[in-house]
């Protein structure tokens, strides 16, 4: 056998596509990259190229306490999403109870919503005074990120063997001793994965501290943003950009080296996770699961509250004046909500269209190429790596002069949201095409189906399902998408998480319930969409477990929220 | 009807094939039969031309077919671990090969129709073939290798890995169905018992190479 599977491993004849077919399956989404992703990235590096803006910036009195702010939130936020998530994280993994798989997805939810609808929501839960504060920041940093560790963490949690902790246990260890020494060290590799995944997050967070971090709290995503569209200092904004990218290369070469050394191989699988059996540890696990509920659906209730409680009185006037922008003769709210609804609804069907064609011909590219395909697997996965702001900014200075002036063109934010959701296309089509085995298209060839014909009827066919997951993904990443259209967006245009940033920041008790109405709109419009993910994902792998992060669904909505 | 002439196969510094010389002739149901990892796979591989020899050519009812690529050989080929399309049903795996030779739809749906009975898994055709047993697979596999009537089949050790019962029925019917349908067929097995019971005739690469036959 062995000589003839190594015999098996030469290219075979007449089965690969030809070249021209392949070459000309790189060449669009090579295009597309190249164009929107690394032009405007050397734009923003050439600006910076100019040694007295890096000086000036670096000599600007506010920036120490900008890099401040972005790191000791990200540490504290970081520390509080573990100690906060280890609870529900043991909860679920350790525990079976009626309604556990709701309590899991009740979890995951924040974690996928749009950043606008938490600052949002923080807002309609906050008391006034503590609304814009660090604490607020921090708060809504823990609620968005307590899915990462309850989804790793839990996962890992829920495959230790039971037994380790008996063994532990017959040789004298009391359960907190046993925990200490045996479980806390086996999750250790978990929490620093979880704990990574949340400080790049919190180190970069944008919609969440523009909105609540009031004026004197900016992170450099913030202060990039406000130099370059407040104060015009485009330079300036430039430099803190790199100082970001270099920031975040450093972050994650950091993380995978401890995570690397932290690894622990331990005999993981699927451990059975009891029922409560005394009335006492039943009545302990229902108030457990039933304070987590509460604790994460507070937010939302709040948000859909006030939405309909402008100034503590009950009204629906916030909703039956979201079509209308004056409110009252001379008091306009410069937001059309339903027009922001309209514009948002057509960005992301563009953006949508974009994302799936583009991540479909870089998913078949790279299935079906060897040198090219892995140039492009890394290429297609980099604007997850560089933050929402900077894609978006890069995309401003760039696309401003003739020919390329395409500043007014509508089409300029469904291509950065198309740009930012490729990445979760490419991710949710590349496993089930490079799981296909070569036998088929040999199948397919023995059969008379030429090399096209075999790609055309396997590969492309493959790819329906994946599409439908990874079109869902571009939806819900178009519809939440805050920090690159914060840039591109077109007065007249704008999208449901710039009319809701913009009614935030008005005073008065209408525009904040208008804000609190449209937060829940889009809140609603990204539900459904992952609904649809979940359902198409279920219906493809029925025996996975809810818990373990395997499907593109879990790991790639990391950055579904990302804006 | 199919010859083949000083085939050699070489991997690196390694000889898989050593100048094999055979002719297999029309309605003749062949097994070639040796010890696992002789190369046999490796010789089915050339003929259907998934594989392009290093030396020697083959040759289909007097023509060299040698530099054809495997989708115009009509060459059928059962591979040994199936290989069905997990994302189409049964019978439109079956009629894979039919619309390939761009067969209308209705005569399609009969001769798949015809098949499923031929094979005895009458009324499968809208089952997914991941729901199959192994040995439900390797009947449909056999039964999409015949529906474009390929005038030589070659099978990769079809029986292998078949639990004991399964694996005698499924030599009958495997016999039987080659007769019915008239092909000509190469069948490569480690079993010489099985070997002797589905085939005409016996053959081992030992004594086909350096021109020995």
């Amino acid at each position: 056998m062995d000589a003839d599977r190594r015999a098996l491993t030469r290219r075979p004849v007449g089965i690969d596509l030809p070249r021209a077919v392949r070459v000309g399956l790189l060449a669009v989404p090579f295009a597309f990259l190249g164009v929107f992703y690394a032009w405007p990235l050397l734009t923003l590096m050439a600006e910076v190229v100019d040694g007295s803006t890096i000086v000036a910036t670096l000599r600007r009195p506010g920036l120490a306490q900008v890099l401040w702010f972005t790191c000791w939130q990200a540490v504290v936020s970081t520390a509080c999403t573990i100690a906060v998530g280890l609870a529900p994280a043991y909860l679920v993994a350790r525990w079976d109870f009626p309604g556990r798989r709701v309590l899991i997805a009740l979890l995951t939810v924040p974690f996928l919503l749009p950043t606008v609808v938490v600052g949002a929501a923080f807002i309609a839960l906050l008391p006034d005074r503590l609304e814009r504060s660090a604490f607020a920041v921090v708060l809504a940093h823990v609620f968005f990120n307590v899915a990462v560790v309850v989804r790793v963490v839990g996962g890992v949690w829920s495959q230790l063997p039971t037994d380790l902790i008996a063994a532990a246990r017959v040789l004298g260890a009391s359960p907190w001793r046993a925990t200490r020494e045996i479980t806390l060290p086996l999750l250790r590799p978990a929490l620093v994965a979880a704990g990574s995944i949340a400080f790049l997050f919190t180190f970069t967070s944008f919609g969440v501290v523009q909105i609540l971090g009031g004026p004197a709290r900016a992170t450099i995503e913030v202060e990039v943003a406000r130099l370059a569209t407040q104060l015009g200092d485009v330079g300036g904004a430039a430099v803190l950009s790199v100082i970001q990218l270099a920031l975040l290369a450093a972050i994650v070469g950091l993380s995978a080296r401890t995570q690397r050394r932290a690894a622990v191989s331990i005999g993981l699988r699927v451990q059975t996770t009891p029922r409560p059996r005394t009335a006492r540890a039943r009545a302990a696990v229902f108030a457990a699961a039933v304070t987590t509920a509460a604790l994460v659906a507070a937010p939302m209730i709040s948000l859909a509250l006030s939405s309909v409680q402008p100034g503590g009185r009950w009204s629906l006037v916030a909703w039956r004046d979201l079509g209308r922008p004056t409110t009252r003769p001379g008091a306009d709210l410069g937001v059309d909500a339903l027009g922001a609804l309209g514009a948002s609804a057509r960005a992301a069907v563009l953006a949508t269209v974009l994302a799936v064609a583009i991540g479909a011909l870089a998913a078949l590219a790279i299935a079906s190429t060897r040198a090219g395909g892995r140039f492009l697997d890394i290429g297609s996965m980099l604007p997850l790596g560089t933050s929402a702001v900077t894609i978006g900014f890069g995309m401003l200075i760039t696309f401003d002069h003739a020919p390329v002036d395409w500043r007014g063109e509508p089409w300029l934010v469904p291509v950065g949201h198309a740009l930012v959701a490729v990445p979760f296309v490419v991710r949710a089509a590349l496993p089930v095409l490079r799981a296909r085995p070569l036998g088929w298209r040999e199948a397919a060839a023995v059969l008379g189906a030429s090399p096209i014909r075999a790609w055309w009827e396997i590969d492309v066919r493959m790819l329906r399902r994946p599409m439908l997951v990874g079109a869902c993904f571009a939806a819900a990443v178009s519809f939440g998408e805050f920090g690159a259209t914060t840039f591109l967006s077109r007065s007249g245009e704008e999208t449901l998480p710039i009319a809701i940033a913009r009614l935030l920041g008005r005073a008065g008790d209408i525009p904040r319930a208008q804000a609190s109405a449209l937060a829940l709109v889009l809140a609603a419009a990204t539900t459904v969409v992952l609904v649809g993910i979940e359902l198409l994902d279920r219906s493809s792998s029925p025996a996975r477990s809810s818990l373990t992060p395997s499907s593109p669904a879990h790991s790639g909505g990391d950055d579904a929220r990302r804006s | 009807m199919l010859a083949v002439r000083d085939v050699s196969v070489r991997f690196g510094a390694r000889t898989i094939l050593d100048r094999i010389n055979f002719e297999l002739a029309d309605g003749q149901i062949t097994a070639l039969q040796g010890p696992s990892g002789c190369g046999k796979s490796t010789l089915l591989r050339v003929i259907a031309g998934l594989l392009a020899p290093d030396e020697g050519g083959v040759e289909l009812d007097g023509h060299d077919i040698t530099a054809l690529p495997p989708h115009r050989r009509h060459i059928g080929l059962v591979f040994q671990d199936d290989q069905l399309f997990p994302h189409r049903d049964v019978a439109a795996n079956i009629e894979f090969g039919l619309r390939m030779q761009r067969m209308p739809s209705a005569a399609r749906a009969a001769r798949v129709a015809g098949l499923l009975e031929l094979v005895g898994l009458d009324g499968f055709g809208r089952r997914s073939v991941t729901s199959l047993s192994g040995g439900e697979a390797k009947r449909i596999a056999l039964a999409r290798s015949l529906a474009p009537a390929p005038p030589l089949l070659l099978l990769d050790e079809p029986l292998t890995g078949l639990d004991v019962a399964l694996h005698d029925r499924l030599a009958d019917d495997l016999h039987r169905v080659l007769r019915a349908t008239g092909t000509t067929a190469l069948i490569v097995t480690h079993d010489p018992a099985e070997a002797r019971a589905i085939a005409d005739r016996v053959i081992t690469l030992a004594e086909l190479s350096n021109g020995a036959a």
